[in-house]
């Protein structure tokens, strides 16, 4: 589904990303951890082309995407992308920021986009909130509508760029309830996230990354389990000692 | 001292022609320049670099010359270069279309600059090519943001378009000037012009001010 081919990226002279590689196949969910400013971020912003790259190539359901001929906008609309901070359309209503790309993206009717977002939005249970804008809801609820918005367009892979590290603790398993279940149904994902317990939890693979590489790729058993490079315990037993 | 403010109601119905034309210039200039701004701005704001340089050279030429000079300017070049006596009211209202846009240009820059990236990263993601994340994501949260600033420059706008009276322009305060000598009651007509642009401009400032207010609760 997504295939990562040593992909460098330099901002200026600092290489951010350092000849990665790696694949997310269909019906897989990799979690992405590590350090802050270990590029993780960077990596998951590639796969839809939001951050450009200059060296290796990423193709998501055959298509290339550091190919110039490639119609961008096209393949975001295939590819479902939950942001750190929501990034709901903060002048439209909830209603409206889940129906305007089906409309204006994929050319769907007004009925038709209404009510496939309103049954999504009822299986993240805020069916109630449908008339409000974005500011009137708790953040969790907010991020809960950007998944509900980002499934609305029947994406063939979900990107998480950090979905629950902007939320006050009582409301990050709302969030990673719908994520549990998303990947139950079997949708394809690929999460930055801190949150191992949703790891232990519904991963099929782990990914390490520090300083732009990619330092483990493995199943979740063996990333929680023995052996593992020096980097990745030092970070575990950080991150896992409370 | 004798003033006679009766004459200054003798005139009414040609100063009302006059505001009239103050108004429609006021709002010509605004609505062209607010289109033609927001181009420049998304120009000024391009990674095209041509686009980029003519719409800065643009903007800064404008900004930098006093609009005084360009009404001169247009009224003479504009029959000059079409062959065709325009007449001082029109060549203002293409003046003040294209002198305000500079302006305008600046405000809106700004109000899309306001925006977050991340708010302009979510439109991409959702699928939206470039002109769609503008019109539907970033220019309505950058108007929204600016609507006062654009107002206020509105105001600017409707007392400087007092200025065509060098012309020879019939707005309002160029009707003012043509009774005031051809009734030889200057101070009457110049107090009376003064005081309507004084009740519009306060009028609309005020109605700035509640606006303010208001977006500033949604925010």
């Amino acid at each position: 589904m997504i295939s990562i081919k040593n992909v460098s990226k330099w901002y200026g002279n600092f290489q951010v990303l350092t000849d990665c590689t790696t694949e997310v196949k269909k019906g897989e969910v990799v979690v992405v951890c590590g350090p802050s400013g270990s590029g993780k971020s960077t990596l998951i912003k590639t796969v839809n082309a939001l951050e450009p790259f200059q060296k290796g190539d990423i193709i998501v359901d055959g298509i290339s995407i550091a190919d110039p001929k490639t119609n961008l906008p096209k393949l975001r609309s295939r590819v479902g992308m939950v942001f750190q901070h929501f990034e709901l359309f903060p002048h439209l209503t909830i209603t409206d920021n889940l129906a305007i790309a089906q409309q204006k993206v994929l050319g769907r009717t007004r009925e038709e986009a209404l009510d496939k977002g309103l049954k999504l939005l009822d299986r993240v249970g805020l069916k109630a909130h449908a008339a409000k804008f974005p500011g009137q809801l708790s953040g969790g609820q907010q991020q809960r509508v950007a998944i509900a918005r980002a499934l609305a367009m029947d994406p063939i892979v979900m990107l998480f760029d950090e979905p629950t590290s902007a939320l006050d603790p009582e409301m990050v398993n709302e969030v990673l309830d719908v994520m549990v279940q998303l990947a139950q149904e079997g949708m394809t994902m690929m999460c930055v996230t801190h949150e191992m317990g949703f790891a232990r939890k519904v991963a099929s693979r782990v990914i390490f990354m520090d300083k732009g590489k990619i330092e483990e790729d493995c199943s979740k058993e063996e990333f929680f389990g023995q052996p593992r490079g020096e980097r990745a315990q030092q970070f575990l037993s950080k991150i896992l000692q409370h | 001292m004798n003033f006679d403010f009766a004459a200054v109601a003798n005139s009414a119905d040609f100063l009302w022609q006059g505001f009239q034309y103050s108004l429609s210039l006021t709002a010509f200039a605004t609505c062209f320049g607010i289109l033609f701004g927001t181009l420049l701005a998304m120009a000024r704001l391009s990674s095209i670099k041509p686009l980029n340089m003519l719409a800065s050279t643009y903007v800064n030429l404008f900004r930098s010359v006093p609009l005084l000079l360009v009404i001169f300017w247009f009224y003479i070049l504009v029959p000059l270069i079409s062959g065709v006596q325009v007449g001082a009211e029109k060549s203002a209202y293409i003046t003040f279309a294209i002198f305000e846009a500079a302006y305008f240009c600046e405000i809106i820059r700004a109000g899309i600059q306001s925006i977050p990236k991340g708010q302009v990263a979510a439109g991409y993601a959702m699928g939206f090519t470039y002109g769609q994340n503008m019109r539907f994501v970033i220019l309505p949260q950058a108007f929204r943001n600016v609507v006062p600033l654009l107002l206020t420059q509105t105001i600017i706008l409707f007392q400087d378009t007092s200025l065509v009276y060098v012309v020879g322009a019939t707005d309002l305060l160029g009707a003012a000037s043509k009774v005031a000598s051809r009734d030889y009651i200057p101070v009457e007509m110049y107090v009376s012009v003064a005081v309507i642009y004084f009740i519009v401009s306060f009028t609309l400032s005020r109605l700035v001010k509640r606006l303010h207010a208001k977006i500033a609760v949604i925010r």
